[in-house]
């Protein structure tokens, strides 16, 4: 195994190194802005991704300042956002109107344009066909077409902020009619850019399944996959099947917009003071069953391949095989298969029938088992290991109790019984939060800290990222778990003022003897989750110079392989040169062959020739 | 005991009506579910990173647990989660969809929603409400009522006000004149939204006299936070008589 | 490291990449309109009775546009068998023939839309409704202002509704007369567009998709006949891929129309 060690920038001119001829330089935009490299992609992609995952997080910041203290104007960006928004930031705080379109904002970019693009598209362009032991993906140039389309989506939603009226104000799920009665354009270039954006991740999808069914090395059967391959594998075809019907779904909002059709809007709609000037006769239920036949996979879209970076990291520090390899990639497809059947868990209070509340009650209670399958194999695989606590291993490890939050506080949402009472409560809000947030971005931490030296050739700063791990840990709780709490009580999601007009407190003030209302112990947590999302920033400090400090100053890695790993990735030279492998490896083993008696070393890379 | 976890533990927000009670039982139920596996898990979890940290376990075993009891716990976890839906959930949801109270014996109300209020229209003294068609509906007439027919003449129509006897059914026929809301009564634990182009029935039984909040709990415009106006009051049934001829202005008694 | 599957079929599959990859493409493209084709079952149900239209379009034309890119399909798998058996020269005749074929339908179909849209709908003052195409506008036509007139070729009737089912056995005998209306007898007055009914708007927004679909595949055959065929003297094998890949999303796009067909203009 040839063993050499390069340092950042590595993606150019490296074929020398291996006896090939040298290309001619390309040149920086070649290399870093119009590469076909799938590694260079997911590097962009990652970067991308972290930018607009950071600028959500600062609108949620703004919006939870008015939450807790509505109409107070906010110190520092407050005069700012004045100046660049006007009217809608009068006095330096948020509208109604801009509250919405943060919250609608916030929502569509985590989602659409930080999550999925960097737990699905980066890391499997990034990981993938290493891990596969693939020259590149199937089809580079689609792949570099796909992070254009990203990119111009993004740019179409940013510029929505600037438009009069500002952007969409209608939701993450833009429910019609609202969505097409509100006066703004924003809505318009909301689904103008879910159109790139769905284009850009389907063109992704092709890609990934076409590189894992056709260009796995030799020896890699199916079943010895990593698990991460699986997770993406499966990822994939829910974004491939899932995504058309949103894209359907929005050139009819579009055309509702834009040619006056009536899709989702019924006969006899009267808004803004007059009767709507349509011909009627569509059915806003329609949208909503159209987006949530995506939304609930794209919710697993969000969360397997969060999974399969945990099995990774915990398979390597725990220096053991994963406990029961099969039923992780069982359940896997099975939860894409199920999360078809689920949708309309969302609408259980449109007014359905029993007969469809029980299908949908059913599959719902269904699809938590592979999910506690799954973990529980993870929680199996700790017993009798080695762990190692590195900064990877303390996110994923991390990632284990809090999608259990999450995924339990999903059960109670799953009865429509009790969903009658949770329903766009802050509970839901604390129910996704703790599967995305502490659950999905944690795992993504892991991944970043984990693959962090094969990108770069150098590891993160070990102190910094355990300040970033603690610091993540605690306040993520501090932020979510309160809102429990609030949900519980009655709190609703998507107020403007943070429930004030139906506090207790209102209440008493107007003189009504009302039972009930939120009470000032409710109102008051409003402040901790402020605090608590402020130092959530504040912690996200050493992360974002750590990260880009260690490209030049992290400490250099001794090998190709410093974790110790079994999968192909380490395998190759660090960074990986041009087409991935000098040599196409040959595979002779599952993935996670660690500590396998009668080694000398605790673990043995799949591509290690038996003896 | 089933009541102070409810309340205390979890935060339940005061109850006050019959149908109610299933849905916290429910929860309640779930709660229990969920915490119990949580706690499981965190305390397994908690000794296994002491126990097996290579500090003290340097070596790995390359087979680790050989038993199957987390068959059977999943096992048990799907069995739990069965017996809560086909003996809790089920039942309760067919009784709140399927078996509406007869509304000769019930409060029938009608309720549209709009931007950023809730009208509401009784039957009035004859107890019939006046017919109702799509193609009259008119910034006005958000019910659609037929100018013509002598039945709507003594309908009475309020904003944000509801009132309801005691202990009995009341339904309310819900739509909507513009976009999405959800008519929201945590005490009752009733939601639904309001859709428009559907009118759609729910129905609850208030057990506690008092006067309580309508939330709007379905996203509907800049205005959605401060559509708070709506109050339900649940009266005896005299007040209730007393406050419906008031509002009606009709010279016949109610009886 | 060579870049494999590019041209050979991989053994276990028996694909090659780009084939796989177009199979994938099309499962998407299969959801993207599965979700237009539900919304039409949805609205077509949830409408009014008697209030879904029969018979506003013209089946010839329809019929007429089937067999068009029927025959397209036909020439491209003609094409693509030219390329298997090494005949240049046919290829080149066929695939010529596949995009002339195509853009027939495109302009068969644009006379389609104009016809739509020169169609109106005619609210009239009292109650009734006047439908049929636009003759001519006087000069001074305002709706506005109410002044000048319109002339259609067309029909009156009582209701709405019998302007919905052009199919039932009266419909067959309406007298169609120019009809000339002064702007102050109109309450409204609308085009065929999409705006007019739920059944144009899904009709025109499942064609114009389809359509869509038809120019892009035309300009993907388009540059495989010209300027792209270079590779037919570099990598015969791979180009012959490129046109079975290419000939398979053309299939589909016929396959599409072979449903919209029946159900827009049929049923
Ligand atoms: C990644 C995202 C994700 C995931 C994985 C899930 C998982 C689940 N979700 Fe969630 N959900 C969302 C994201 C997600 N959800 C979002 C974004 C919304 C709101 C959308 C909106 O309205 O804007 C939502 C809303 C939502 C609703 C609609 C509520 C409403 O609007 O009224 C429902 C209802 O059934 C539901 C149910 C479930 C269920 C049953 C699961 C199950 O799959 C969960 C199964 C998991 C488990 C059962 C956990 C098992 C745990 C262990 C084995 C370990 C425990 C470990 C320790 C304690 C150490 N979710
Ligand atoms: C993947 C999805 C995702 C993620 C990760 C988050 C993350 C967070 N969300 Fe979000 N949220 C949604 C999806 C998500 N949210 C959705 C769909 C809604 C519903 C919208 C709607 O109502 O329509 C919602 C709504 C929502 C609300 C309710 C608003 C309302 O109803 O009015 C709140 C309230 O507190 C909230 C808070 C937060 C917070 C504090 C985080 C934090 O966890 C954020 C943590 C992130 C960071 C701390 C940033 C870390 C930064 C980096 C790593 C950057 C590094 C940068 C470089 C290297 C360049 N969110
Ligand atoms: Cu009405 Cu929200
Ligand atoms: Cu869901």
């Amino acid at each position: 195994m040839e063993k050499m060690v390069h340092t950042f920038p590595p993606y150019r001119g490296h074929e020398a190194r291996h006896g090939q001829p040298e290309h001619h330089d390309p040149g920086f935009w070649r290399t870093w802005i119009f590469s076909p490299d799938h590694k260079v992609i997911g590097i962009q992609y990652g970067l991308t991704s972290l930018c607009f995952m950071l600028f959500g997080f600062f609108l949620m910041l703004l919006m939870r300042w008015q939450i807790s203290k509505p109409g107070v104007p906010i110190p520092v960006f407050g005069p700012l956002l004045e100046k660049v928004l006007g009217q809608a930031a009068a006095n330096g705080a948020l509208s109604p109107d801009l509250y919405n379109s943060f919250g609608a904002m916030h929502g569509t970019i985590m989602v659409f344009l930080a999550v999925v693009p960097l737990a699905f598209v980066a890391f499997s362009n990034f990981v993938l066909p290493l891990q596969i032991g693939a020259p590149d993906m199937a089809f580079p140039r689609l792949n570099m077409a796909s992070y254009q389309a990203f990119v111009i989506g993004g740019v179409i939603m940013l510029t929505s902020f600037f438009i009069p009226g500002g952007a969409a104000q209608a939701g993450w799920t833009s429910y019609s009619p609202l969505a097409t009665m509100i006066p703004t354009d924003g809505q318009i270039f909301w689904l103008a850019g879910m159109v790139f954006i769905i284009t850009s991740g389907l063109l992704s999808a092709v890609n990934f399944i076409a590189t894992v069914i056709q260009l796995r090395a030799p020896g890699m059967t199916w079943m010895r996959l990593p698990f991460f391959v699986w997770a993406q594998f499966v990822t994939s075809f829910l974004i491939l099947l899932a995504f058309p019907p949103l894209e359907a779904a929005a050139v009819m909002q579009l055309m509702d917009k834009v040619a006056h059709t009536s899709f989702f809007l019924p006969t006899g709609l009267a808004v803004g003071g007059q009767l709507a000037n349509v011909s009627g006769g569509g059915s806003p239920l329609l949208w909503q069953h159209l987006f949530w036949f995506l939304g609930h996979p794209e919710v697993y879209v969000l969360i397997l391949p969060a999974m399969g970076i945990v099995c990774e990291i915990i398979a390597n520090n725990t220096r053991k095989p994963i406990w029961g390899y099969k039923s992780l990639v069982y359940s896997a497809l099975a939860i894409g298969f199920l999360s078809f059947l689920v949708w309309a868990h969302h609408m259980y209070l449109t007014g359905m029938g029993t007969k469809v509340a029980v299908f949908f009650q059913t599959t719902t209670m269904i699809i938590s088992i592979p999910s506690v399958i799954i973990l529980t194999c993870f929680f199996i695989s700790l017993w009798g290991s080695s762990i190692r606590f590195n900064t990877p291993m303390l996110f994923a490890l991390a990632f284990l109790p809090m999608f259990g939050i999450g995924g339990l506080t999903g059960l109670p949402l799953g009865f429509n019984i009790s969903d009658v009472h949770l329903h766009d409560t802050y509970y839901i809000i604390a129910h996704f939060h703790y599967v995305v947030a502490p659950g999905t971005i944690f795992a993504l931490f892991a991944g970043i800290y984990y693959w962090f030296p094969k990108m770069t050739g150098r590891m993160m700063n070990e102190f910094w990222g355990r300040v970033h791990f603690w610091g993540s840990l605690i306040f993520m709780n501090v932020i979510f778990m309160p809102m429990f709490a609030q949900g519980m009580a009655g709190m609703l999601r998507r107020m403007a003022d943070g429930g004030a007009n139906y506090s207790a407190a209102v209440n008493s003030r107007a003189g009504a003897d009302v039972i009930g209302g939120l009470s000032n112990n409710i109102m008051a947590l409003h402040t901790w989750i402020l605090w608590g999302a402020c130092v959530l920033g504040l912690v996200q400090i050493p992360f974002i110079i750590n990260l880009f400090w260690s490209i030049k100053h992290g400490k250099k890695v001794d090998s190709d392989n410093p974790w110790d790993a079994t999968t192909l990735e380490w395998q190759t030279a660090t960074p990986p040169p041009h087409t991935n492998f000098p040599v196409t490896p040959r595979v002779y083993r599952g993935p996670y062959e660690y500590s396998v008696p009668g080694h000398d070393r605790d673990f043995t890379p799949q591509n290690e020739p038996p003896k | 005991m089933k009541q102070w976890f409810g309340e205390k533990i979890l935060g339940l927000p005061p109850l006050a009506s019959t149908n109610g009670q299933g849905v916290d039982d429910l929860i309640i139920y779930v709660h229990c579910l969920m915490i119990a596996l949580f706690l499981g898990w965190i305390i397994y979890f908690f000794y296994v990173l002491r126990r097996f940290r290579s500090s003290r376990n340097p070596k790995a075993d390359y087979v680790g647990v050989k038993s199957h009891a987390s068959n059977y716990l999943e096992l048990a976890v799907a069995g739990v989660e069965a017996v809560l839906l086909i003996f809790v959930a089920v039942p309760l949801w067919a009784r709140q969809v399927g078996y509406f109270p007869s509304p000769g014996e019930s409060t029938v109300i009608q309720v549209v929603a709009q931007q950023f209020a809730w009208n509401v229209r009784y039957a009035g003294p004859d107890g019939v409400f006046g017919k109702q068609d799509m193609k009259f509906v008119t910034l006005d007439n958000v019910f659609g009522m037929d100018p013509a027919d002598p039945n709507s003449k003594d309908d009475i129509q309020l904003i944000n006000e509801i009132h309801v006897p005691v202990n009995k059914p009341v339904i309310i026929y819900l739509s909507s004149k513009d976009v999405v809301h959800s008519l929201r009564i945590i005490a009752m634990r009733v939601c639904q939204d309001a859709i428009p182009g559907l009118r759609v029935p729910v129905w609850f039984t208030p057990n506690r006299i008092g006067r309580y909040q309508i939330n709007c709990a379905q996203l509907c415009g800049n205005g959605h936070a401060s559509m708070s106006g709506g109050y339900l009051t649940v009266e005896s049934q005299a007040d209730f008589d007393k406050w419906l001829k008031s509002k009606s202005g009709a010279t016949t008694s109610f009886e | 490291m060579d870049f494999p599957y590019i041209v050979e079929p991989r053994r276990d599959t028996g694909l090659y990449n780009a084939k796989l990859g177009i199979w994938l493409f099309l499962a998407s493209e299969v959801m993207l309109f599965g979700a237009l084709f539900s919304a039409y079952v949805l609205l077509r149900v949830g409408a009014e009775p008697g209030m879904w239209p029969h018979g506003w379009l013209n089946v010839y034309i329809g019929t007429a546009n089937t067999i068009v890119l029927i025959t397209s399909s036909i020439t491209t798998v003609m094409a693509w068998v030219s390329c298997k058996l090494r005949q240049y020269r046919r290829f080149k005749f066929f695939h010529a023939l596949t995009i002339v074929l195509a853009m027939t339908f495109v302009c068969i179909k644009s006379y389609e839309y104009h016809d739509k849209f020169t169609h109106y709908e005619i609210t009239l003052a009292n109650g009734k409704f006047a439908d049929g195409h636009l003759v001519e506008r006087s000069k001074d036509f305002d709706l506005a202002k109410k002044t000048g007139r319109v002339t259609i070729h067309g029909h009156e009737v009582d209701h709405e509704v019998e302007l919905m089912d052009m199919q039932r056995p009266e419909a067959r005998h309406i007298q169609r007369e120019e009809l000339t209306i002064p702007a102050t007898d109109i309450k409204k007055m609308e085009r065929y567009g999409p705006w007019h009914h739920t059944y144009l708007a899904i009709y025109f927004t499942l064609t114009a998709l389809h359509a869509f679909h038809v120019i892009c595949g035309a300009l993907v055959i388009g540059f495989l006949w010209g300027p792209g065929s270079r590779m037919w003297h570099t990598d015969p094998e791979r180009f012959t891929n490129r046109i079975e890949v290419s000939g398979l999303f053309w299939h589909f796009v016929d396959l599409i129309w072979i449903f919209l067909f029946p159900v827009l203009y049929l049923l």
